[in-house]
């Protein structure tokens, strides 16, 4: 036993050892920007659909010049979709990799695992689709945090925006809610667009609950089928969502449908059906129906890139990139400290996700677009413009 | 009785000591940065939820698919209690609540589903690690299926290498006594093991109260180091991950938990440059060492039997 003790701690010394190896290297023609996202694990989609459309910007961005004469050297790696490895990678971009920014990661958790790194090392934070109301921006004192910042509008936001969609673009008096019991988003959805709805005049007939990876939900609808409502509003994400419209519809409900940015996948349609997503409307970052010549151009060159249509968390990725661009520019000189304030002092940036300022609280001010569906194809956008 | 301060014992003293000082010096002129720093503290909560699982599934031979459950119970009455009282004070309590509540829910956990074998306590306690998850993803203190963010970070190096040296003594010692001996009586067969009057449920739950109350220190070690918990990262996944560094070192064998602890979380974090292919690579380590060592990289045996072994036969020589 004493001989294994010994052996351990010599053990615990070399491996030490061997962790003390690594360099850095300086290059004066580049500017390097760290890239921390779910490359594989539970959330690879997003993860892989924000970094093409990085990758597409940073190309651009290069092929133009850089910034001011820099190229921009993006050191792209893997967080598996795990919040310690997050945390973990984070710190070797800003202490190893000596990046002047950090993009990513796309979901909210790993993203608030890697807001202490960015305080600690003084080196800015933006995610781009990080949307939970609480514990990203601001702490839990009140405080911004000064290094972090999101190119998105938070859960609270789509939830107070549907519910004034439902009363004054549908003319709904009655809602009937039917909310994922298992997720955080769903229930912030659900919190904002109670509140906004009964505060509007509107009231609140019936709430249901349904669990992820449910099938059937026969029992649901019909219970609410016997019920008078207007409009359902549904948070949740499209896997289940897709399932619900198609069986409340089968069960001869016609009442309009409300969502998300959950909805945006095209499973809505291969699971629902196209007969069924009629009156179905969502709130999106981004609709490729907008008739703006920026967004047109971006589909076309996006399709002409990766050969596919682009979602909104491709859309979103192409802004973020442009964005850091954009401020690094702004800021004169590539130096964590001065992007920081850059980003902060963001004015009427023009993106593909809708032109926006950055608010006092690192929250983007910027409008929201309701997508309608009909026959399953996106068939109608309107864009809500913040208060 | 003999004395404890034998020379073996404080030669022993000396090196957890050196180890410890010399580790902290080369933080201080930097050779060790704030990166190499996680890994480490990879390593070294690894090191204790492996060893602790070795003493329930290796030395007791009770398969559990359970221990991240242990681990987050231990995560999350730390992270809260450390976020009501953000002083070391709180830290050193929160560990010593989150250790007592993993021993109360492993004993209770214990008491019936220990009369299982194989497979069915395998499943049973994979039950048992979904049940705290969902409770977790429920509850209202624990902030649901959004986590706990914003965990204040007390867990250094000093902290991580003082419970790392306490959970292997003390688990080494435990073996070595009559009640670690009666453990692997039970893992050798059960009912000799029982015949000669061994209380075999007894010794079980207690094996699986001292493993659960190690794996809830090293959750709370985990919370307030990484700065962040929600109940997925406890998920079933982690409990293979700690088996994984478990059978790979040899299931018996506390040395070889230690060793394939550094050496995965090495393996992890050489890889990490290599995005693309770092999983497939890591999988084929598993499976090379596997191939190759199947009884593990040590077996059942300690490394410093194998330099026992060479100076018996030097001596017969």
């Amino acid at each position: 036993m004493k001989r294994t003790l010994v052996f351990l701690f010599t053990l615990v010394f070399a491996m030490t050892m061997v962790a003390g190896c690594g360099g850095q290297t300086e290059d004066a023609q580049t500017v390097k920007i760290g890239i921390n996202y779910e490359l594989s694990g539970d959330v690879a989609s997003y993860g892989e659909a924000s970094v093409d459309g990085i990758m597409m910007a940073f190309d651009e961005i290069n092929a133009a010049g850089g910034i001011d004469g820099l190229q921009i050297e993006p050191i792209t790696v893997d967080n598996k979709s795990d919040t310690a490895e997050a945390t973990a990678l984070a710190t070797r971009l800003m202490t190893q990799e000596g990046v002047v920014a950090c993009l990513g990661p796309a979901t909210s958790g790993s993203y608030m695992a890697t807001i202490p790194v960015a305080m600690a090392n003084k080196v800015p934070i933006i995610s781009a689709s990080a949307t939970a109301d609480e514990g990203v921006t601001v702490d839990k004192n009140g405080n911004v945090n000064e290094y972090v910042f999101r190119l998105c509008f938070n859960d609270s936001f789509q939830g107070v925006t549907m519910a004034n969609f439902a009363l004054n673009n549908l003319e709904a008096k009655k809602a009937v809610i039917i909310q994922d019991k298992s997720s955080d988003y769903a229930a912030g959805l659900a919190k904002n667009f109670k509140e906004t709805f009964t505060a509007g005049g509107g009231e609140i007939v019936g709430e249901e609950g349904y669990v992820a990876k449910d099938k059937d939900f026969n029992a649901i609808l019909t219970k609410i089928k016997g019920q008078e409502f207007d409009v359902i509003f549904l948070p949740g994400y499209y896997q289940e969502a897709g399932l619900i419209i198609k069986q409340a519809r089968d069960l001869d409900i016609s009442a309009p449908i409300l969502g998300a940015d959950g909805f945006d996948s095209p499973v809505l349609l291969e699971l629902a059906g196209a007969e069924a997503l009629n009156d179905v409307y969502f709130s999106n970052h981004y609709s490729n129906l907008d008739q703006d010549p920026l967004v047109q151009k971006f589909i076309e060159d996006f399709k002409t890139k990766y050969g596919k249509e682009p979602n909104a968390f491709h859309a979103l990725g192409y802004d973020l990139g442009k964005y850091i661009a954009d401020a690094i520019k702004r800021a004169g000189s590539p130096e964590p400290e001065k992007i920081k304030d850059a980003l902060a002092n963001t004015e009427n940036f023009v993106g593909v996700t809708g032109s926006f300022s950055m608010g006092p609280d690192h929250n983007p001010i910027k409008s929201i677009v309701v997508i309608g569906l009909e026959n399953g194809v996106q068939a109608s956008s309107v864009k809500v413009e913040p208060k | 009785m003999t004395s404890v301060l034998t020379k073996k014992n404080l030669l022993i003293l000396g090196c957890i000591l050196l180890t410890f000082v010399l580790v902290q010096v080369l933080m201080s002129v930097g050779f060790i940065t704030s990166f190499h720093e996680i890994t480490l503290a990879t390593i070294c909560i690894n090191i204790i939820l492996a060893v602790s699982l070795n003493l329930v599934t290796g030395f007791t031979g009770q398969f559990s698919l359970g221990h991240a459950g242990f681990m987050s119970i231990g995560a999350y009455v730390c992270a809260l209690i450390v976020m009501r009282f953000d002083s070391v004070a709180g830290f050193l309590v929160g560990i010593l609540a989150a250790a007592l509540a993993a021993t109360i829910v492993g004993i209770l956990i214990g008491i019936p589903t220990l009369r299982l074998k194989g497979d069915y306590l395998a499943i049973a306690t994979l039950g048992m690690a979904e049940i705290i998850r969902v409770v977790f993803l429920n509850l209202e203190i624990t902030n649901g299926a959004a986590g706990l963010s914003g965990i204040p970070r007390y867990t250094n190096w000093f902290w991580m290498y003082l419970f790392v040296v306490l959970t292997i003594v003390l688990i080494n010692n435990f073996i070595r006594s009559s009640h670690g001996r009666a453990c692997i009586s039970i893992r050798e067969d059960e009912i000799a093991a029982e015949s000669m009057g061994i209380n075999t449920t007894k010794f079980k739950v207690m094996a699986f109260a001292i493993g659960s109350f190690f794996a809830g220190i090293a959750g709370a070690l985990y919370a307030s180091y990484f700065y962040f918990i929600k109940p997925n990262t406890f998920g079933f996944l982690k409990s293979i991950d700690i088996l994984v560094i478990v059978v790979l070192g040899g299931m018996g064998s506390i040395t070889g938990s230690i060793i394939a602890a550094v050496l995965l979380a090495l393996v992890s974090t050489f890889l990490q440059s290599f995005t693309a292919v770092r999983m497939i690579f890591y999988a084929l380590v598993l499976v090379i060492i596997m191939i190759f060592r199947p009884q593990g990289l040590l077996g059942t045996k300690e490394i410093t039997d194998l330099f026992k072994f060479r100076r018996k036969n030097e001596r017969i020589e």
